[in-house]
């Protein structure tokens, strides 16, 4: 446990030092059945609470993000002396993407709670969010006592059916007995396989009733297999006819990063010769200089990714989903090649795309067959000149014909004065694609942003919690001014918890990237995007205790940037931009990915 | 095109509406779906009838139902020999006078009365769905006035490895 907290009255509960639960011993029992003793002895009983906290305990369970309530006080009393550390979010949905961010940089599931009623209703959001982007955590959704489950009790809402479709599993814990089993399987569920969120709803008389304890819990996932025996012949064969391909390509998604085999991806391409396109989540798969990564595509990738994708004869997908960003117009992708798929979840294979080669297995197996053995490189050096031919023809531009700020430019700036470690949030707008562009990932894992799902107001609390996962780290939280409104009551956080997390606002005085669609397709129809008032941002930083900055030059950018960068203090630093910028090229919507518009400076 | 599903599930509570439910979100058209217990205590047995596009879909729906951590087993029988019954309840106008009539229609779908009133009678009927078709068709005339359909249950035919005359002699893979 690295996490540290303030002083003052949050500390105890933040000690990792502090005291077992009164009344709890560690839960021995249940040794039924031995040679020689006839009766077993009966199970060790405990109040629901400090048996939740003990079995959370044995699964690890490190971090826990969330805000107590009536349905869940019982849990928080266990809570007080365990040694669990909790983040006390402001709004259950800062919560939970703070434990979305703990979970992309320590690797480890978080636990989130939310009392019954709106307290888990807040938490959907989130939800729905580690869902769409395969983010490990538990959640815990209090609920009202089983007694009155089903009247429209105070503070009821159906948590169970709600989630049910963005959740990996949930359960509804109607049992005391069943508590250990049920944290042990959402553990397991949350981190293997295909990870994702899991969620308990825990009525309250499940933390306050007396539950008999037996160990050690069998787990009842019968027909639940996260290691798909891969099939090896199949890989095998895509290694011959990758290697014979003229113009391969390798998309390389968040699966990948998921599978920690970022490093495998760069020794198979290295030595294969095969060209690299980005997910937006598979960013920093290989370096963003590296010579054979082509950068993100989709509808903003670059414009040789995108020909790549076009124009290759093989097509060779590692983890990711095929999300319509990247594909644009189905009928005009990769249409001259033979595609491969490999995906721990065999739902995804055929979903969007009917493979020539699907494979259900873990994108690290797959690679470690890839390399096994000598690895023929592809004769592809011509195509390889070719999409260099590209990137140096269409490279990524801004305008520089304005008097304001760009953007783009804020992102190099930052790009170049970071450090290689550092951690690069993101909300959702323009700012994310800016980034996605021009940011230079230098190591795999470290880009945490909202791909699935799109959530704006993820930025600000998904950094709270990815300063956490790693202290040390350099966190940049880049956030739109629509998007920083929608969470941004957890600055405080970064006060309270002390996290130097710098958070560089861009302020366009819009719903930059819904005004840019308006802009393109709508006759410059600006219906609900342009801010008429905006708070005062530096005054906000004053209020929650943060160092605020205005830049609207370049030279201040910098400036500010290297002070914030050596300075161990959270920052917010506003950008105010240039309120026209556009996130460019693009793939209008209908087109296919090699039918960009805005690749180069009109 | 049809997709007949076997699926063992779990008996827990919300396991239906799971199911449902990722019917629903994903677009897939049920035509019918019985439940009920099967030979493992714990465990349902579900029978669903789909109306998909094409065989991608049908993959689709086998995949999607088999990642659900209650979804224990899953068997596509749309191509396999399987046997198929669904039950019909339905109740007839049937004056006294007719009853006779409607004895001897019903009798060679091996349909009974199951209730006698003065004006109605109810007729219980297993079988294929176009059978039960056919039979409704022939009790139109007579006025229908409630029909109740189960949906299909249905289970893979014991594989045969001998020729079928074998089996015949023996008594097994017959349907009866
Ligand atoms: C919760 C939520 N509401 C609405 C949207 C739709 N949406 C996508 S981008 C965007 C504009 C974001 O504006 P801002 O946060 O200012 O960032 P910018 O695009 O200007 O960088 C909106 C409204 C969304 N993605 N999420």
């Amino acid at each position: 446990m690295s996490f540290e907290g303030p002083e003052g009255a949050r500390a105890e509960a933040l000690s990792p030092d502090a005291a077992a639960p009164v009344g709890t011993e560690a839960p021995e029992g249940g040794s039924s059945g031995r040679e020689g003793e006839p009766q077993p002895e009966p199970p060790p009983v405990y109040r629901g609470a400090d048996l939740l906290v003990e079995v959370l305990k044995e699964e690890g369970a490190e971090m826990l993000f969330g805000i107590p309530g009536g349905a869940t006080i019982n849990f928080y009393d266990a809570l007080y002396n365990s040694g669990i550390p909790y983040v006390l979010a402001r709004h259950e949905q800062g919560a939970i993407h703070a434990a979305d961010g703990y979970a992309r940089i320590s690797g480890k599931v978080p636990v989130v709670t939310g009392t019954s009623g709106p307290g888990s209703t807040n938490l959907m959001t989130g939800i729905a969010n580690a869902w769409f982007d395969s983010v490990p955590m538990v959640i815990i959704a209090g609920q009202v006592s089983t007694s009155v489950m089903g009247t429209d009790a105070f503070q009821e809402s159906p948590i169970f059916s709600m989630t049910m479709g963005i959740t990996k599993h949930n359960y509804q814990l109607m049992r005391g007995e069943d508590m250990p089993r049920v944290v042990k399987e959402s553990f397991y569920l949350a981190r293997t396989g295909r990870k994702g969120p899991v969620l308990i709803e825990l009525p309250k008389d499940m933390t306050s009733n007396e539950i008999p304890y037996r160990k050690p819990v069998e787990m009842q996932l019968r027909a639940y297999n996260p290691k798909p025996k891969i099939d090896r012949a199949l890989v095998e064969k895509v290694k011959r006819d990758l290697a014979r391909a003229k113009r391969p390509v390798i998309v390389a998604g968040a699966g990948i990063v998921h599978a920690g085999a970022s490093e495998l991806l760069r020794a198979f391409v290295e030595k294969a010769r095969v060209p690299v396109v980005h997910t937006l989540l598979g960013l920093g798969t290989l370096p963003s200089d590296h010579p054979l990564s082509l950068g993100m595509g989709g509808m903003h990738g670059t414009v040789w990714a995108n020909m790549a994708l076009h124009e290759c004869d093989f097509l060779l997908n590692i983890g990711s989903r095929f999300d319509d960003r990247l594909t644009g117009a189905l009928e005009h992708f990769a249409p001259r090649a033979r595609i491969a798929h490999v995906d721990i979840d065999e739902a995804e294979l055929g979903k969007v795309i009917a493979e020539d080669y699907p494979i259900h297995g873990d994108a690290r197996e797959a690679l470690e067959i890839l390399l096994d053995g000598a690895v023929d490189p592809s004769p592809s050096e011509e195509w390889l000149a070719y999409l260099e031919s590209l990137r140096r023809e269409y490279p990524l531009w801004y305008r520089t014909d304005r008097p304001y700020l760009q953007p783009q430019r804020v992102v190099q700036i930052a790009s170049e004065l970071a450090s290689d470690d550092v951690i690069v949030v993101t909300d959702v707008g323009q700012h994310q694609m800016w980034v996605a562009q021009f940011f230079r990932f230098r190591r795999p894992g470290r880009f945490v942003t909202s791909g699935g799902l799109g959530a704006m107001g993820f930025g600000l609390p998904a950094a709270i919690g990815a300063q956490i996962a790693d202290r040390d780290a350099l966190v940049l939280a880049f956030v739109g001014d629509g998007g920083f409104q929608m969470t941004v009551q957890e600055l405080i956080l970064l006060r309270e918890y002390d996290l130097p997390v710098k958070v560089l606002l861009f302020n366009n005085n819009s719903l930059g990237m819904v005004r840019q669609w308006q802009e393109l397709f709508y006759e410059e129809r600006y219906s609900a995007t342009l801010f008429n008032i905006q708070p005062d941002f530096m005054r906000l930083a004053d209020a929650y205790g943060v160092v605020g900055r205005r830049v609207k030059t370049e030279e201040e950018a910098r400036a500010v940037l290297e002070e914030a960068f050596r300075t161990r203090a959270p920052y917010l630093i506003e950008f105010v931009i240039d309120p026209m910028a556009n996130v460019l090229p693009m793939v209008p919507p209908g087109n296919g990915v090699h039918e960009m518009e805005g690749v180069k400076p009109q | 095109m049809k997709q007949l599903l076997a699926l063992k599930v779990n008996d827990h509570p919300g396991v239906l509406h799971r199911i449902t439910g990722l019917f629903l979100r994903r677009g897939f058209n049920i035509a019918t779906i019985t439940v009920g217990a099967c030979e493992e205590p714990g465990v349902s047995r579900m029978t669903i009838l789909l109306e998909v596009a094409d065989e991608r879909v049908k993959d689709q729906v086998r995949k999607q139902l088999a990642k659900q951590v209650d979804v224990l087993e899953v068997e596509d029988l749309t191509e396999r020999d399987a046997v198929t019954r669904e039950l019909c309840l339905v109740r007839v106008e049937a004056p006294l006078k007719m009853r006779s009539d409607l004895q001897s229609l019903i009798q060679p779908f091996r349909a009974q009365l199951i209730d006698v009133g003065f004006e109605t009678v109810v007729v219980e009927v297993t079988g294929s769905p176009a059978k039960i078709d056919a039979l409704l068709d022939l009790l139109r005339p007579f006025g229908v006035l409630e029909i109740v359909r189960t949906g299909l249950a249905a289970l893979p035919r014991e594989r045969q490895t001998g020729n079928g005359r074998a089996a015949l002699k023996e008594g097994r893979g017959v349907e009866v």
